[in-house]
C-alpha cells in the first residue's frame, strides 16, 4: 500500500502535495471559466442573435486538442501551470455558457413579469431574481466542467511535468512501475467524485427552495413546470 | 382615477393590440376588462404601469400622464397580480410578500411584520411564512400573490387573470376573498379576465373588448346583462344572461309563507291549500317536504328539498334556483343561521321577477344591485 502513495523524488512533491496541486490546476480554470461565462451568458440572453455564434465558438475551442494549445501557448507562457490552465478555462465555457443561459431563461415568464411590475430594474432583477433562480442549472454545468477539468489536468504532464497527478502516469512509463499509473488514475477519479459530492452539497445548501423531486435529478432545472409553458 | 384617452398599441409588424381605447376607471371600485384572447385586455392593463408603452393616446393617473412619471416609482405604487402568481421560487412566502416594501427601503423587521399582517388579511396561515412557493397549493400561491401586491398598500391594484389557473372551487373562494378584501380596503382595481362569469361576479364596471382591441361596451354588470350593446356582446355573455341578471335583484321582497313549516314531531296542521309541508327539526333547520295527507296517515317519509336560499341577503336567481331544484316546486328560504323562515312557490318567484323587471322601467342602470352577486 505504501507503493500507492509513494511519489518518485523527481516529481518534487509528496502524494498530498500532488493532490493539492492537481486541485489547484483543475479548479482555478473552472472558476475563471465561470467568471467569463457569467457576463458572456448574460449577453447571449440579452442579445438572442449572439447565442448561436458564441455556442459555435465555444464548441470549436473544445474541439481543439490541448496539445495544440500547448504548442501555441508555450511561446508566451512557457512550460508552466498557466499553459495548462488556459485551455482548461476555455474548455469549461462549452458547458458553462449554455448552462447559465438555460438557467436564466428558465425563469418563468410570469415571475419575470412580476419582478418587472414590482419595479425591479434590469440589474437588480438579474442579481436578485434571474441569477438565484439559475443556480441549480449553473451548478449542473459546474459539476460537469469540474469533473472534466480534474481529468484533463493530467495532460499537463506532456509539457515538463505540469500535470500534477498526471505526472505519475509519465513516471509509471519511465520507471516501469504500473502502480504509479494505478495511483494516478484512482486518485484522480476519487478526487473527481469527492469534489462533485461537495458541489452537490453546496447546491443543496444554496437552494433550499427547490422541490425534492429535483434533488434526485442531476441538478438540471427539470424545468420550470408545464405551467410556464402554458403561459407562453 | 385612471383614465384611458384614445389609447392605441400598434406593434412594428402592424398588428394592433389596442385600438383607440377610452375608459374612465372609477376610484375604489373593481373595473373588469373582459374579452376573448387577442382583444388587448392584458396589453391595456400593462400600459397602466408602463410594462408596455402605448403608441398613441395617453393614460392619466389622477390627472397625470403615467408616461411622465419615473417608471420604477410608478410600478411600486401599483400592486400587480399575475396568472400562476409569478412568485419568486427562491424566496420564502414572507420574503415574497415583503418584496416591494424592501424595494421601497423598509427595514427587514417592519417588512416582515407587514408580510405577516397581510398573510392574515388574505386568509393564509402565518405558519406558512417560512415555506417556499413549491410547498404551497395553487390557491395558496395566488393568495400570496395578492398579499404581495398589497404589501406597500398601493392605491391601485392591477390583476391579470389572477384566478384563471386554479380549479373552479378554489377560484370561487379567491373571488369571495377578493370581494371581502375590497370591502375592507377600497382599492382601485383593474382586473383582466376572459371569463365573463368572473367579470360579472367581481366587476362594479365591466369593459367588454373585442378582438383587435376595440371597446365593445363599458357598463355595470346589470346593465350589460339587460342591454348588451350589440350581437358580439350578447354572444359573449352567453345563452343564460336573463337568468344571470336575476343575481342583481334581491330576494328580500318575496312573500314567504311560513304556515306550511312544521316541526318534526308536531301534528300536521289543517291546511287544505298547502300541497306540501316543510318539516323542520328542533332548530328549525329544514329536513324535507312531506305530503300532508300521507303524513296524517302516519307516513313519515320526506322528500328532499334540494337547496335553500338566503331569505334577506339572497337574490332572485338563488330563489328561482331553489324553487326549480325542489321536487315540489317550492323554494325554501332560510335566515343567516340556516333556519327555515318560509317557503315560496315557483309562481310567486316568477311574479317577483316580472315585478322587478317592471320596477326598472327600462332604465336598468338606476337599479340597486343586490348585495350578493
Amino acid at each position: 500500500m505504501g507503493e500507492f502513495f509513494h511519489v518518485p523524488s523527481d516529481l518534487q512533491h509528496s502524494y498530498l502535495g500532488l493532490v493539492g496541486w492537481h486541485l489547484e490546476e483543475a479548479l482555478i480554470p473552472v472558476l475563471a471559466g465561470l467568471l467569463l461565462a457569467l457576463p458572456l451568458a448574460q449577453l447571449c440572453v440579452r442579445l438572442r442573435w449572439l447565442y448561436p455564434p458564441v455556442l459555435w465558438v465555444t464548441t470549436v475551442l473544445y474541439a481543439i486538442p490541448s496539445l495544440a494549445f500547448f504548442v501555441v501557448l508555450i511561446n508566451w507562457t512557457g512550460q508552466s501551470e498557466i499553459t495548462v490552465m488556459i485551455p482548461l478555462t476555455l474548455y469549461s465555457l462549452v458547458v458553462l455558457v449554455p448552462a447559465i443561459v438555460d438557467g436564466v431563461r428558465s425563469v418563468p415568464e410570469e415571475t419575470h413579469a412580476a419582478a418587472t411590475a414590482m419595479g425591479f430594474g434590469p440589474v437588480r432583477r438579474y442579481l436578485q431574481v434571474e441569477l438565484p433562480i439559475a443556480v441549480p442549472a449553473i451548478f449542473a454545468g459546474l459539476r460537469v466542467a469540474t469533473v472534466s477539468s480534474i481529468s484533463l489536468v493530467s495532460v499537463g504532464a506532456l509539457i515538463g511535468n505540469q500535470g500534477a497527478l498526471g505526472n505519475l502516469l509519465a513516471d509509471s512509463m519511465f520507471y516501469h512501475r504500473p502502480i504509479l499509473a494505478v495511483s494516478s488514475v484512482v486518485t484522480t477519479a476519487v478526487l473527481a467524485m469527492a469534489v462533485d459530492a461537495l458541489l452537490v452539497l453546496c447546491r443543496r445548501l444554496l437552494t433550499p427552495w427547490t422541490p425534492p423531486a429535483r434533488e434526485r435529478g442531476r441538478g438540471a432545472p427539470v424545468s420550470v413546470p408545464a405551467v410556464a409553458e402554458e403561459a407562453r | 382615477m385612471i383614465r384611458f384617452e384614445s389609447v392605441t398599441k400598434r406593434y412594428p409588424d402592424g398588428t394592433v393590440a389596442v385600438d383607440g381605447l377610452s375608459l374612465e376607471i372609477p376610484d375604489r371600485s373593481i373595473t373588469v376588462l373582459v374579452g376573448p384572447s387577442g382583444c388587448g385586455k392584458t396589453t391595456s392593463l400593462r400600459m397602466v404601469n408602463r410594462m408596455i408603452e402605448p403608441s398613441g393616446g395617453r393614460i392619466l393617473l389622477d390627472g397625470e400622464d403615467v408616461q411622465q412619471q419615473p417608471v420604477h416609482t410608478l410600478r411600486r405604487s401599483m400592486g400587480y397580480v399575475i396568472q400562476h402568481a409569478g412568485l419568486f421560487p427562491h424566496r420564502t412566502v414572507a420574503d415574497n410578500i415583503a418584496t416591494v416594501p424592501r424595494l421601497l427601503g423598509w427595514d427587514r423587521r417592519r417588512a416582515r411584520s407587514r408580510a405577516l399582517e397581510l398573510m392574515e388579511r388574505v386568509g393564509l396561515d402565518t405558519a406558512l411564512a417560512r415555506r417556499y412557493p413549491y410547498q404551497l397549493s395553487g390557491g395558496q400561491q395566488q393568495r400570496v400573490g395578492v398579499a404581495r401586491a398589497l404589501a406597500a398598500d398601493p392605491p391601485v391594484l392591477l390583476m391579470d387573470e389572477p384566478f384563471s389557473a386554479v380549479d373552479p372551487i378554489v377560484r370561487k373562494g379567491l373571488q369571495e376573498e377578493l370581494l371581502r378584501i375590497q370591502q375592507e380596503l377600497g382599492k382601485t382595481i383593474v382586473f383582466v379576465t376572459h371569463d365573463i362569469d368572473e367579470a360579472i361576479r367581481l366587476g362594479d364596471m365591466i369593459a367588454v373588448l373585442r378582438t383587435g382591441g376595440r371597446l365593445a361596451q363599458y357598463a355595470p354588470p346589470d346593465r350589460l346583462l339587460s342591454a348588451p350593446a350589440d350581437a358580439f356582446v350578447e354572444d359573449f355573455l352567453g345563452a343564460d344572461r336573463g337568468i344571470r341578471r336575476l343575481s342583481f335583484f334581491t330576494s328580500g321582497g318575496l312573500e314567504l309563507s311560513s304556515a306550511p313549516v312544521v316541526g318534526e314531531d308536531d301534528a300536521p296542521p289543517d291546511l287544505p291549500t298547502a300541497p306540501y309541508l316543510l318539516v323542520v327539526d328542533g332548530d328549525r333547520r329544514p329536513l324535507g317536504w312531506a305530503d300532508p295527507k300521507r303524513r296524517a296517515a302516519g307516513d313519515r317519509t320526506l322528500i328532499p328539498y334540494g337547496r335553500s336560499f338566503p331569505a334577506e341577503r339572497g337574490s332572485l336567481r338563488e330563489a328561482l334556483d331553489s324553487a326549480v331544484l325542489s321536487p315540489t316546486g317550492w323554494a325554501v328560504a332560510v335566515d343567516g343561521d340556516g333556519r327555515a323562515v318560509g317557503v315560496v312557490s315557483q309562481e310567486a318567484v316568477a311574479a317577483a321577477i316580472r315585478a322587478a323587471h317592471a320596477g326598472q322601467g327600462g332604465a336598468p342602470e338606476d337599479a340597486e344591485p343586490a348585495g350578493v352577486r
